[in-house]
């Protein structure tokens, strides 16, 4: 095990939720490359092998659009979420960077107080050295446990 | 009409009016169950695309009974109840999977794929000891079966004596409309569910209600995806229960929605990488870029250029609703249009740029009628009719679903 590959994915996976948690939503698409893939799919979709996402952005452009679209147009009642990460687990070191499984628990905090367990899975990434000394996304796709959404997924997991 | 509807009085306006008890009235929940999801109604069971090959079996509903829906070994598709004649158990606990006989895990009783109860364990105890009595028929508990019929690669079952045949009950726009999109055999590419807070009929209704769609979903109406502008129609079946929504992908101009100065003109609003996400291929060749299509009581397919669906809306208590999401292509596309298709699944399900607010809408209405009373709600957009019309800023087919389900429900 190499404790600065686990600590390079954490602290990337860290800063990440946190950006989400409070709300820094402009900051998003820049924990990934230009080219870099952003997509939310169901355990049950991976299982059966079937290349359908809840969201899916193939490029920061994208998601970059789809945070003005959450500012900008799409309607939703006020909430925020609350991330939980696990360990990291390294699953291959490669030329080029490292693939990475995170767990994590989502809570989904409303504006009248209403809290739940939003959502619960794993991230898989492939995290890249930037040019600048830090890392970024390649590629995340986040796998939830369950196939159910509860009323609205509006603000990225 | 039992005792319950008969204490219930319609409002005098008719159509025009819902009277909010419709959705917090818990007796009305299972006699709805009763009159039209076991009635005279065709559900929506799954693709049969979702049934591969022989011996392929797909849980699913008939409003809140539980279904098993299989394809026994000659080829032939079948539902029942997912439940067992002995205790009531359900008998499938997956949601698809391949199986040669449906055993029931509670006391192992086996059914074949048709739903027949086959065997029950010990029947005749064990060395002469226990067992059930000889004159005892467990085959006269057996799961309802219910009547299939297939259409277009869709797998529709009944339980109700008097619903006519599937293609009568569709009518011939809906056929059509439904052959249209249906063009190849279809190729599953996924699926997931979303919770909708409310009632099951708030969400049809949103659905049905082609006035909203470009005042809520300003992503819509910012990029000139729908605007009611646009040309295209609405369908009202004869029955009500079945309505068809279309425009094509071209605007005509109109500058309506800058002139009332709604929120959803936005002109200042643009994406970066619009082609990721709205290039469209004219698949159908006639223009239509945008169909949606209901069937009563709990049915949509979905053409949003090139983003297909059907969705199941499945009643999970009175102010509960499943709608499960199966997105498809065919199994004639290529590479592109199958990416095309995954891009613009960005626009659908409960993060959908242009779907995303229906579900919280609905639960907006359940939530804001919850000390209502006897008050009504006003469905008086485009007139008290629910005849097809050009205009899509009409509530003709919310008005038709309400004219049909009276008719189920007897009120």
């Amino acid at each position: 095990m190499n404790l600065e590959h686990v600590a390079r994915v954490a602290d990337l996976n860290a800063r990440y939720a946190d950006a989400i948690d409070a709300d820094r939503l402009e900051a998003w698409p820049d924990f990934f490359l230009d080219d870099g893939r952003y997509r939310i799919t169901t355990a049950e979709n991976v299982a059966q092998g079937l290349p359908l996402s809840i969201m899916y952005a193939a490029s920061r452009a994208m998601l970059r659009d789809r945070v003005t679209a959450l500012r900008e147009a799409n309607v939703y009642e006020g909430q925020r979420y609350r991330h939980l990460l696990g360990t990291p687990l390294i699953t291959a070191v490669e030329a080029g960077g490292l693939r990475a499984r995170t767990s994590f628990m989502v809570a989904r905090v409303m504006r009248t107080g209403d809290t739940m367990l939003f959502a619960t899975g794993c991230y898989e990434d492939r995290v890249v050295p930037d040019a600048s000394g830090g890392a970024r996304f390649v590629e995340k796709t986040v796998v939830l446990d369950s196939r159910q959404i509860d009323t609205l997924l509006a603000i990225p997991l | 009409m039992n005792m319950h509807t008969a204490m219930r009085q319609w409002p005098a306006e008719g159509l025009t009016r819902v009277p909010y008890w419709v959705y917090s009235d818990h007796a009305l929940y299972g006699e709805e169950q009763e009159r039209i999801f076991r009635g005279d109604t065709w559900t929506f069971l799954c693709m049969e695309a979702e049934l591969p090959a022989a011996g392929s079996f797909r849980t699913s509903n008939l409003g809140d009974m539980p279904v098993v829906v299989t394809r026994d070994a000659n080829g032939v598709i079948h539902a029942f109840e997912n439940r067992c004649a002995h205790r009531g158990s359900l008998l499938c606990l997956k949601e698809r999977g391949d199986a040669r006989e449906i055993v029931c895990v509670y006391h192992n009783w086996t059914y074949d794929l048709t739903g027949k109860l086959t065997g029950v364990a010990f029947r005749r105890g064990i060395a002469g000891k226990g067992g059930m009595p000889s004159d005892c028929k467990p085959e006269a508990h057996a799961p309802r079966q219910l009547r299939i019929a297939l259409f277009a690669g869709l797998v529709f079952g009944t339980l109700g004596g008097n619903t006519p045949p599937l293609e009568q009950y569709l009518g011939p726009d809906h056929v059509a409309r439904i052959r249209r999109v249906m063009r190849a055999p279809a190729r599953l590419i996924g699926g997931y569910s979303q919770i909708i807070p409310s009632n099951w009929k708030l969400y049809i209704e949103n659905v049905k209600d082609s006035y909203h769609a470009s005042l809520l979903h300003m992503f819509f109406t910012t990029f000139r995806l729908n605007r009611l502008s646009q040309k295209g129609g609405l369908v009202v079946s004869e029955a009500g229960g079945n309505h068809i929504s279309y425009s094509m992908t071209q605007d005509v101009a109109g500058k309506e929605y800058e002139q009332a100065g709604l929120r959803s003109a936005n002109d200042g609003y643009a994406l970066e990488a619009p082609d990721m996400l709205l290039k469209n291929v004219d698949e159908f060749g006639d223009g239509i870029g945008l169909q949606i299509l209901t069937v009563f009581p709990g049915f949509v397919l979905q053409q949003i250029r090139n983003c297909l669906a059907v969705r199941r809306v499945v009643p999970r208590g009175l102010d509960k609703t499943e709608l499960v999401w199966t997105c498809f292509g065919f199994t004639t596309d290529d590479d592109a249009l199958a990416e095309l298709r995954l891009r613009q699944a960005n626009l659908i399900g409960p993060a959908g740029f242009i779907s995303m607010e229906d579900g919280a809408a609905a639960g907006f209405v359940q939530r804001g009628v919850a000390g209502a009373g006897d008050a009504v709600s006003l469905v008086e957009m485009g007139g008290s009719g629910t005849a097809s019309e050009e205009s899509r800023v009409s509530e003709a087919a919310v008005r038709g679903f309400w004219k049909d389900y009276r008719r189920h429900m007897g009120f």
